[in-house]
């Protein structure tokens, strides 16, 4: 009924009626994630915002947290995430390749990499607890001139790396979403964008960890 | 799709970039140099995150709207921080009493 003149439209397989070409849908897709990740770019710009505000307001009630940020772990965990950022870039390049095998292991290495950083997370965490460095009724602070300042960053400290590791925990289940695609052979090297959108999630998150990193437990180590 | 497979040592190369800065970054931290600690910091975290978004988000390859789309999310992000600290900064300059002391 609704056939135009040129006759009845014909389309290359996966490629959805309102796009003209692949290369046209997978644009799209590309653009809109990234309008996405833009407003995640501002989400997490608010808190760094703050943080800078703060820092700026109380220096040396700052500078005395980093003594209790474990530099160490930390930087595992920095090291842990480009690791995974790395085998992310090799799953999205074999699913371009369109090599099941070898997406379905680069993706199992990012997944068991994100859960090694999100352990290590719960480690410090832990510590944090333990110390009552957590804001709140219980919040203890070893320099008392400090007591309520100390509490703002420790505060920001929760809230932005909290929020990151959230964003972790969403990334582990899509890419647990992947791997299952993956293996009921949903993907193929004419079409794999939703390895290619995670993959830029995940790169994402990654960027925002490397700002939190030397923000947090870097600056004012030496102070 | 048109995008050009990327070849694996380029992956490898920005991983191991990556790898030397954090290394860097942590060693610098352990040194006094006062105001620099924070630059070098920074400067090293946007180079590794520079890194990241041009190779392993691969905006290198993306399109000019793409990239358009790219450069204005940190463009708001740099509008955010500097108004923000513009307000902040600039309190303390009249003789009025600052609510924060």
């Amino acid at each position: 009924m609704a056939e135009t003149d040129a006759g009845p439209l014909v389309h290359a397989a996966g490629v959805r009626h309102h796009f003209d070409t692949a290369e046209q849908q997978f644009e799209s897709a590309t653009l809109g994630m990234w309008v996405f990740l833009l407003t995640e770019i501002m989400f997490f710009g608010g808190m760094f915002g703050s943080y800078t505000v703060y820092r700026n307001m109380y220096p040396d009630a700052f500078a005395s947290t980093s003594h209790f940020m474990n530099v160490t772990l930390g930087g595992i965990n920095t090291a842990v995430l480009i690791c995974s950022s790395f085998t992310m870039a090799l799953a999205v390049r074999a699913g371009q390749l369109g090599s099941k095998k070898t997406l379905i292991l680069f993706l199992i290495l990012t997944l068991v990499l994100g859960c090694v950083f999100l352990s290590i997370k719960y480690v410090e965490y832990h510590e944090k607890w333990v110390d009552h460095h957590v804001p709140g009724p219980e919040f203890r602070y070893a320099d008392s001139r400090y007591f309520h300042h100390a509490q703002i960053l420790f505060f920001l400290y929760f809230a932005m790396t909290g929020m990151h590791a959230l964003h972790m925990i969403v990334g582990v289940g899509l890419l647990t979403t992947l791997i299952v695609m993956a293996a009921r052979n949903r993907f193929s090297a004419t079409w794999y964008t939703p390895v290619e959108m995670i993959g830029l999630y995940w790169h994402f998150v990654d960027v925002v960890w490397i700002f939190l990193f030397p923000l947090l437990y870097l600056i004012g180590h030496t102070a | 799709m048109s995008h050009p497979i990327v070849p694996t040592r380029v992956y490898a190369a920005v991983f191991a970039a990556l790898i030397a800065l954090t290394i860097t970054t942590v060693a610098v931290s352990k040194l006094d140099l006062g105001e620099y600690n924070f630059i070098a910091a920074m400067t090293i975290a946007v180079i590794k995150g520079s890194l990241v978004v041009w190779f392993f988000m691969n905006v290198r390859r993306s399109s000019s709207l793409t990239r358009l789309f790219v450069g204005a999310g940190f463009l708001w992000m740099a509008i955010l921080i500097v108004f923000v600290l513009s307000d902040y900064f600039s309190r303390g300059w009249l003789p009025a009493p600052g609510w924060w002391k």
